[in-house]
């Protein structure tokens, strides 16, 4: 029985479709990072789940029942808001306690459950406070401690960490992942930060222009994107991009850069001709002497050390620029002429028209096509 | 303010002071008349030196007012009561009737609300005397013409739009989500409204409550051509101090300090909790 289950959600705003058609499956118990650019329906595709938008058309089934004509109070779902959304005159406690109040609860029934989800998020020492004499970290574990309150079967988190300094971010992303098996709720964790996603989701899903790009594990997005939007948002530095279109002679397919040949994915040989992109990640790139096989001349602009790694600027004859990224210490010009090869067998390839990417097919077997 | 030089202060004590003298002096004259005779009042030039007396008083409340070699019966009391009934009455009833529907202008976009908001508004543009006419007709031949439920009625074109459009602002102002966030804990929406909307609405409701008690209370000309004498709030009932025998300034300047008295010490009492922060920093923007 899955915990969520969307079915063709569609909801326009003004005529313009800010969810498209989305179906989604997030079985019991398992946590799914929604993740996409801000605009991308992210918040509307929670807030249908929570009731509190109406979808013009499709169905939401939490745990098997169809809860699309349901009001937000019979659904069963907790929410934790991005801007927290605690009540301003009350006290912690009080907030955390409003699903245990909802059910009639008997007073030391309500204490006990608040006190153990505020122990749970180490706020039970604020409990007596106005949310205005919390500090940020605080108001949002004590929105998050609400929404856990009722034990819902369903947790949906909208950027629960946005509004958070970073050092808090980094604790509550070791954390929440910890506390919502615990819990064994079904979750849906809204995030624009993809190293968030990675971190929480067993899979993430990725929305653009309210449709849904891709659903997969973290390492399937990185490692073999959808499209190009998707490749770009994955990975900091950013992906190079590098316009190419392949071409073949008897050792393969292969991709001319600064006019040297750049060997291809043999199962890639369906793409020869076609206006493509080569997406080359930044650590995939190496600096290499001049006399070594395939290798590029470059001009190295900038640098940029990072505290695990280097990340480098360079451009090539062409005027095309590189990013590239190193291990910290490892030895590289720091500015100058200078040559890279690119790991281009391994590189992502795209179709320069719709930025799907091309999937190489394996050997003798059927066309994969493009990942859908 | 610590870092404001000696002059500066000065200065802005002197600004203070000519604010607070331009604004309290008709206040003052009013009170210092309400303890005068006729006589001492009319003197030229006038004085501040004068033997007070509580006759004044002592004639609104007894309800005898002894002009020169006459006596005159005023029912003061009764239009204070009056007054207290109609105001109260009027603002209780635009607030049972105000509060909801300005929650669901705000709340929801239902088809015309923009429109039956602005025509409640528009009810505040029309010269009363222009409805007064019709009005009286109407109300003498249905029955309503010297009835207090008439009056309260004809009120709410006073109070209830202002309330209407005051509160509906405040609960603009509260996030759905805070409302969004305490129905998904499994609360009604009637709920919701009762235990988040409202209370942090509250300052405004006060706020709005006070004004249209304000305006309700100095009412003069609805009050003047739709109640007789027994109905007669005070506005309207200080024009019995016009006398045949000459207008009793030390008897209206009395009145006029029991009549704003109670919408004076309303207004300082309810400043403090208007004033407070309305938002408490729940959500962060």
């Amino acid at each position: 029985m899955a915990g969520i289950d969307l079915d063709n959600v569609t909801k326009r705003f003004k005529g313009t479709a800010a969810l498209d058609g989305v179906s989604l499956t997030v079985p019991e118990g398992e946590t799914l990072a929604l993740f996409g650019p801000s605009g991308s329906g992210k918040t509307v595709l929670l807030r249908v789940i929570a009731g509190v938008v109406q979808p013009d058309a499709g169905r939401v089934r939490l745990g098997g029942r169809d809860v699309t004509e349901e009001p937000p109070e019979d659904r069963g779902v907790g929410m934790a808001f991005q801007n927290f959304a605690l009540f301003p005159h009350m006290s912690a406690f009080d907030n955390i306690a409003a699903p245990l109040t909802a059910r009639r609860d008997a007073p030391s029934v309500l204490k006990a459950g608040v006190e153990r989800v505020a122990k749970l998020l180490k706020i039970d020492h604020v409990l007596g406070q106005a949310p205005r004499q919390l500090s940020n970290g605080q108001k949002q574990r004590t929105a998050l401690a609400r929404a856990m309150a009722g034990q819902p079967k369903v947790l949906l988190l909208d950027d629960p960490l946005r509004n958070v300094d970073a050092k808090l971010r980094f604790e509550m992303r070791l954390e929440l992942p910890r506390l919502l098996a615990r819990e064994g709720v079904t979750a849906i964790y809204v995030t624009q930060d993809y190293r968030e996603a990675m971190a929480l989701g067993k899979r993430i899903a990725v929305l653009f222009e309210g449709r849904i790009a891709q659903i997969a594990t973290p390492d399937e997005i990185y490692h073999a994107p959808a499209t190009l939007a998707i490749a770009k948002l994955f990975g900091d530095p950013a992906i190079n991009v590098l316009d190419v279109t392949p071409e073949r002679d008897a050792h393969g397919p292969f991709a001319r850069l600064s006019d040297r040949r750049a060997p291809l994915d043999p199962g890639l040989a369906h793409a020869v001709g076609r206006a493509c992109v080569l997406g080359v990640r930044p650590e995939a790139i190496r600096f290499v002497d001049a006399e070594a096989p395939g290798a590029v001349p470059v001009t190295v602009e900038a640098e940029t050390p990072l505290n695990e790694k280097t990340v480098t600027l360079a451009v090539t004859r062409r005027g095309r620029e590189l990013l590239i990224s190193r291990p910290a210490g490892a030895p590289g010009p720091a500015t100058g002429p200078a040559h890279v090869a690119v790991d281009s067998v391994h590189a992502l390839l795209f179709d320069r028209e719709t930025g799907a990417r091309i999937a190489p097919e394996p050997p003798g077997g059927a066309i994969r096509g493009a990942a859908a | 303010m610590d870092h404001a030089s000696p002059l500066e202060r000065i200065l802005r004590g002197v600004a203070l002071t000519v604010v607070v003298v331009f604004f309290m002096f008709p206040l003052v004259w009013i009170l210092l008349m309400s303890f005068q005779t006729n006589e001492t009042i009319l003197r030229s030039p006038p004085s501040l030196v004068f033997q007070p007396t509580l006759d004044n008083y002592r004639a609104l409340l007894g309800g005898r007012l002894v002009g020169a070699g006459s006596t005159l019966q005023v029912s003061y009391v009764q239009n204070l009561m009056n007054s207290v009934i109609l105001s109260v009455s009027s603002v209780s009833l635009a607030l049972l009737l105000g509060v909801p529907a300005a929650y669901a202008f705000a709340r929801f976009r239902f088809r015309g609300s923009e429109d039956i908001a602005f025509t409640l508004l528009s009810f505040r543009f029309a010269p009363p005397l222009l409805v007064l006419l019709p009005l009286a007709l109407y109300f003498q031949q249905i029955g309503l013409a010297n009835t207090y439920i008439g009056l309260i009625w004809v009120y709410q074109l006073i109070v209830l739009p202002l309330i209407l459009w005051i509160v509906r602002g405040y609960f603009e102002d509260i996030s759905p989500d805070v409302e969004y966030a305490y129905r998904l804990a499994g609360h009604s929406w009637f709920a919701a409204f009762r235990k988040i909307a409202l209370p942090l609405a509250g300052p405004g409701i006060a706020a709005a409550g006070l004004l249209a008690f304000i305006f309700a209370w100095n009412n003069f000309v609805f009050a003047l051509v739709l109640a007789s004498a027994d109905k007669q709030p005070v506005t309207v009932g200080a024009l019995a101090f016009i006398t045949a025998s000459g207008i009793q300034f030390g008897q209206i300047a009395a009145a006029i300090v029991l009549s704003n008295a109670p919408t004076l010490l309303l207004a300082l009492y309810a400043q403090r909790h208007l004033v407070e922060g309305l938002s408490l920093g729940a959500v962060k923007g």
